[in-house]
């Protein structure tokens, strides 16, 4: 009889299961087989069997690996230490497969063999690592030319979409600009001392290809400010061939701000960049010439309190090298954040606590109508010009 | 439960070598927990072991990181109150081995 028969029951139907990985690892891997032993365990007591919390690290970084202690060690001795080790991704996820091979060697030889590509936050994940294999895992990875990520309360791995290198709808080299800040922010990514995790996420344009918007604290999302580009003939085609435009194009923009009369015609200043229409017919249609991006903040996932969706900070920014004006704005808000924020607070729920007007204010940003939900509909901003001249005549 | 060595006693540690018992701590043990971790107690490591403990005193947890390097800063001036310092004296991170030097209980980290 199978020594995992509950973990058998996650390889039926047709989909790929982790536990056939974690088996095909087990037969080479001690510290894999631990593992396995310690799953079907938690799977036929329903608990966890891996202790609360653990600090363990390499020497001169406060972060980049995560402390997983097992509390049934003894009995699975592999699973004893299951350190993750947590490796900055290349920007976009490019990789040769030279590169890859070698993580993987240093990794099997090293660890556990598992990895996860990519963790939610982007990084490289490798789990499963003793604490006195640590220093010898960076020192490899480090000769190959690879860093460890971020974790705790500091600038977490920045992480962006596959950008201009292979998508023509970006409005901004999120690439290099992701690069530019993990290189800026360094001290910050490996020497974690703010109040909690800081998220940053670069999307080349509003489709949002890493969902910048729902789970990072600081997201720089590309937009523009001009017409949508119109190729007509390109347009009618699509149509000849079968396009329902009414139902899938006309009936689908959240403004109406889009007619078809034998041509295309959009009232741009109603347009929200919602993608949609570039979307359905990207060969006629694309972002405008005035290229930049919009800045948001304050998204996370329910951790300490419930999830969040981020709020415009910056309707418009250029981005251009060396980003003087967007590393200006997170001077000001982190200066901000550590005067006011409390700790395991986001810079979301702080936002939401001090109120989005007095955060603006603070961080000597103006505040314009794209901050503003729906006009007289937001609790946030108070125009104080505007009181001020009624005061004065009251 | 692991056990710290030290002057013919055993004390009770975690599996990382923090101490269990906040009063079994003392100067002389905390200079030998600092060996386990490499590090070499000098007057500049004990001004920030030092704030620890009177912090856990007054307040009965660790205080978050940027609280240390600002009140580092506050008594010892700019150049002891910042990242770059406190990682010259204690490499694998203040959280991790200054708080253990100080017998602390290890800080509750986040993924």
């Amino acid at each position: 009889m199978s020594e995992t028969p509950l973990l058998d029951e996650l390889e039926k139907g047709q989909w790929p299961s982790f536990v056939s990985e974690i088996k095909k690892s087990a037969k080479k891997n001690k510290k894999a087989e631990g593992l396995l032993g310690q799953l079907e365990l938690s799977y036929k007591e329903k608990k966890t069997h891996w202790k609360h919390g653990g600090i363990v690290g390499v020497r001169g970084y406060g972060g980049g690996v995560i402390g997983r202690f097992s509390d049934v060690g003894e009995e699975f001795p592999g699973a004893a230490h299951f350190h993750t080790i947590r490796v900055n991704q290349t920007a976009g996820f490019f990789y040769t497969a030279e590169a890859l091979r070698k993580i993987c060697d240093i990794w099997d030889r090293h660890g556990s063999g598992l990895t996860n590509l990519h963790g939610s936050t982007g990084d490289l994940v490798l789990l499963g690592a003793d604490t006195d294999s640590l220093e010898d895992i960076f020192c490899e990875l480090s000769k190959e030319g690879w860093d460890l990520g971020g974790s705790g309360g500091g600038v977490r791995t920045p992480s962006c979409c596959v950008g201009p290198a292979r998508c023509e709808f970006s409005c901004y080299d999120t690439l290099a600009l992701n690069q530019d800040i993990t290189m800026t922010y360094q001290d910050e990514l490996h020497r974690p001392s703010f109040a909690y995790k800081w998220k940053f996420k670069f999307s080349g344009c509003p489709n949002d290809c890493v969902a910048a918007i729902a789970r990072s604290d600081f997201a720089v999302i590309g937009t523009w400010r001009d017409d949508i580009q119109i190729d007509q003939d390109a347009a009618a085609e699509y149509v000849q061939n079968g396009l329902d435009i009414q139902t899938d194009l006309l009936a689908k923009c959240p403004t109406r701000c889009i007619e078809w009369d034998g041509s295309l015609r959009i009232n741009n200043p109603d347009c929200t960049k919602c993608m949609h229409c570039i979307n359905v017919m990207p060969k006629a249609l694309r972002p405008g010439k005035d290229k930049g991006a919009c800045i948001l903040m304050g998204a996370k996932a329910p951790i300490v309190q419930g999830a969040l969706l981020a709020s415009v900070i910056v309707p418009f920014i250029r981005l251009q090298p060396p980003y003087d004006e967007i590393k200006g704005i997170i001077k000001k808000i982190w200066e901000f954040w550590d005067e006011n924020g409390v700790a395991r607070e986001r810079i979301g729920e702080c936002i939401q606590r001090v109120g989005l007007g007095n955060f603006l204010e603070a961080i000597g940003v103006e505040i314009s109508p794209q901050v503003v939900t729906q006009p007289r509909d937001n609790p946030y901003i108070f125009y104080e010009e505007y009181y001020e001249e009624e005061g004065g005549e009251g | 439960m692991p056990n710290f060595e030290f002057g013919g006693k055993s004390y009770d540690v975690d599996e990382e070598g923090y101490l269990q018992n906040p009063e079994d701590w003392n100067k002389e043990m905390a200079e030998e927990i600092a060996k386990t971790e490499g590090v070499e107690m000098t007057e500049k490591h004990w001004e920030v072991v030092n704030f620890l403990k009177d912090y856990y005193k007054e307040y009965q947890i660790a205080p978050m990181i940027k609280i240390l390097i600002k009140e580092m800063a506050k008594m010892f001036g700019p150049e002891k109150g910042n990242n770059k310092y406190l990682y010259e004296l204690y490499p694998s991170g203040p959280a991790k081995q200054a708080c253990k030097i100080a017998g602390l209980p290890k800080p509750t980290g986040c993924v």
